[in-house]
């Protein structure tokens, strides 16, 4: 009684046109809408420029210093992704060593939960005097927003091995290096993008607060400027850049992980 | 092939305490033999496996595999879990090939031998597919195949179709005969069902509970090969009722009684 069953085609995963219409068309026209009504309101009720400015007079004015706004955001751009990759490169060795032993995780928890205990705008001159006025004491200060979360993450998704490939790989007599690489890691992955969104988001937190304190530039240090001048359509035109940045650098860690990693399971609905 | 003498184990409770797992199990399975191992929860049974497998050192007694002591997982075991485990990144073949590749013994012969096991169980053309497009039956098929792609002496499978439906479940226990026919392996079958267990072993080895001791081992004199007819046997009977009387009535009579 052998079951030899013949595969069936696979099925195509064909998007209906409608879900693209909600993920794309009603987000956009809910903020055209947004800043419509906005415009609207600032034009009815005659909002000073210093209190609210419409969304006209916030694109004219940023647009008007358009090549000076481009270099603070791309300053900003630099703190965000140097502090973001540099927060991977601490979390990855940092989480295999929270899981690898009970004693290095009650070691090492302490430590990291201090270093969230501390507020980080507190911190931020204190660095500075350290460090020096430069990009080092801004990317730390990011790194040290954005790396709990991502150490928490990983160390949580390889942790949820099953127990069972354990000991398949203890079975296979496999050294520590191929479970990490071929079991933990992979069955890490959906978790690891988790924290990584987490991260980017608020990496750009991070990259604005060292601004805040120390920099000659940066989307922070605009919007400090311009306000203490009163320019505040520009605060607002950086700040909305800030938003747009934040966003579309998470929707790159969306896509990266579906493109990378399509089976990772917070990309697929489950199969019926 | 492989043999128990006088097994015990214990573990540490997390609350300190000494709980007995095994105790004075002593066992010798022949070359080829299918053993099913049948008994209460908390009756020692995978214990007894991961023992075999060498995932887990006795406390005291020996346990071997071909006259050698088991003191580390060995090449010659392969095991298949109550649950398949797959990857779920790989595909099918993949995961069929993970063991070679975890062992670093992947060659150039590896590939066909793995297609080799993978239409064994019948899901040739599923080669290329995620274990996501497969069924929980086609899941524990590709499991088995892992298990078997080192081409080890020894299957240890520990309830593995418990997570199944009834009707796949029998399906699988036919699978498993068929299998086991074609690669003849020594089996170690830990299982609930009864059923299960005569249609499928050479020999059950009723187990009781707490501390786990081996009740009885039943010869199951029945012709090979065997299907869910047998059944309707008197031997099939007999045994079913004795494993049965064995299991519940040390439920009644408390295990010491059994256990002797």
């Amino acid at each position: 009684m052998t079951v030899q069953a013949a595969p069936p085609p696979r099925r195509k995963s064909r998007r209906p046109s409608t879900a693209a219409l909600y993920e794309v068309a009603v987000p956009l026209i809910a903020t055209a809408l947004f800043f419509l009504i906005w415009e609207g309101l600032c034009r009815t009720f005659h909002a000073p420029a210093y209190l609210l400015p419409a969304p006209s007079a916030i694109w004219t004015d940023t647009m008007a210093i358009g090549p000076t706004v481009f270099g603070h955001t791309m300053a900003t751009l630099k703190t965000v992704i140097l502090g973001f990759v540099v927060s991977i490169a601490i979390s990855l060795p940092l989480s295999i060593a929270l899981t690898a032993s009970p004693a290095v995780a009650a070691a090492l928890y302490p430590f990291l939960v201090w270093t969230q205990s501390i507020p980080k705008v507190a911190l931020a001159p204190i660095l500075v005097v350290v460090l020096g006025s430069n990009e080092l004491p801004r990317v730390v200060i990011t790194v040290l927003v954005a790396f709990f979360p991502l150490v928490i993450s990983m160390a949580t998704g390889m942790l949820s091995v099953p127990p069972e490939l354990v000991e398949l790989s203890r079975a296979c007599r496999a050294s520590k290096w191929d479970e990490l690489w071929r079991i933990r890691l992979p069955y890490a992955i959906p978790f690891i993008f988790a924290g990584l969104k987490v991260a980017i988001s608020l990496a750009v937190v991070g990259a604005v607060v060292a601004e805040f304190v120390n920099a000659d530039a940066g989307l922070g240090f605009l919007i400090q400027t311009s306000t203490a001048f009163f320019k505040v359509p520009v605060a607002f035109g950086a700040l909305i850049i800030l938003s747009i940045m934040g966003v579309v650098l998470f929707q790159i860690v969306v896509i990266a992980e579906r493109v990378l990693f399509p089976w990772s399971s917070s990309n697929t609905a489950p199969t019926p | 092939m492989i043999g128990l003498n006088r097994v015990t184990r214990v573990f540490n409770s997390r609350d300190g305490d000494q709980v007995t797992a095994l105790e004075d199990v002593s066992l010798t399975i022949e070359r080829d033999e299918f053993i099913a191992l049948v008994g209460p929860s908390g009756c020692g049974k995978s214990t007894l496996l991961r023992i075999v497998a060498g995932l887990i050192l006795p406390t005291a007694g020996t346990a071997t595999i071909g006259g050698q002591p088991i003191r580390e997982p060995r090449p010659e075991t392969g095991i298949v879990f109550q649950a398949p485990t797959l990857l779920p990144w790989a595909s099918v073949m993949d995961n069929v090939l993970f063991p070679l590749r975890m062992m670093h013994r992947i060659d150039s012969t590896s590939a066909d031998k793995a297609a080799a096991l993978v239409k064994l169980v019948g899901l040739a053309g599923f080669e290329r597919r995620s274990p996501r497009e497969l069924s929980g039956g086609m899941q524990q098929r590709v499991a088995i195949c892992r298990a078997l792609v080192h081409d080890p002496d020894i299957l240890l499978m520990d309830e593995p179709f418990g997570a199944l439906d009834a009707l796949t479940r029998e399906e699988m226990t036919l699978e498993l005969l068929r299998i086991w026919s074609e690669r003849p392996k020594t089996v170690l079958f830990v299982t609930h069902s009864i059923t299960e267990a005569v249609v499928l072993a050479d020999r059950v080895v009723v187990m009781s509970a707490r501390p786990g001791r081996v009740a009885e081992i039943i010869d199951i004199e029945s012709d090979r090969p065997r299907s869910f007819h047998v059944e309707g046997n008197a031997a099939f009977h007999d045994a079913s009722r004795r494993i049965r009387a064995l299991i519940f009535g040390q439920r009644h009579d408390g295990p010491g009684r059994a256990a002797a």
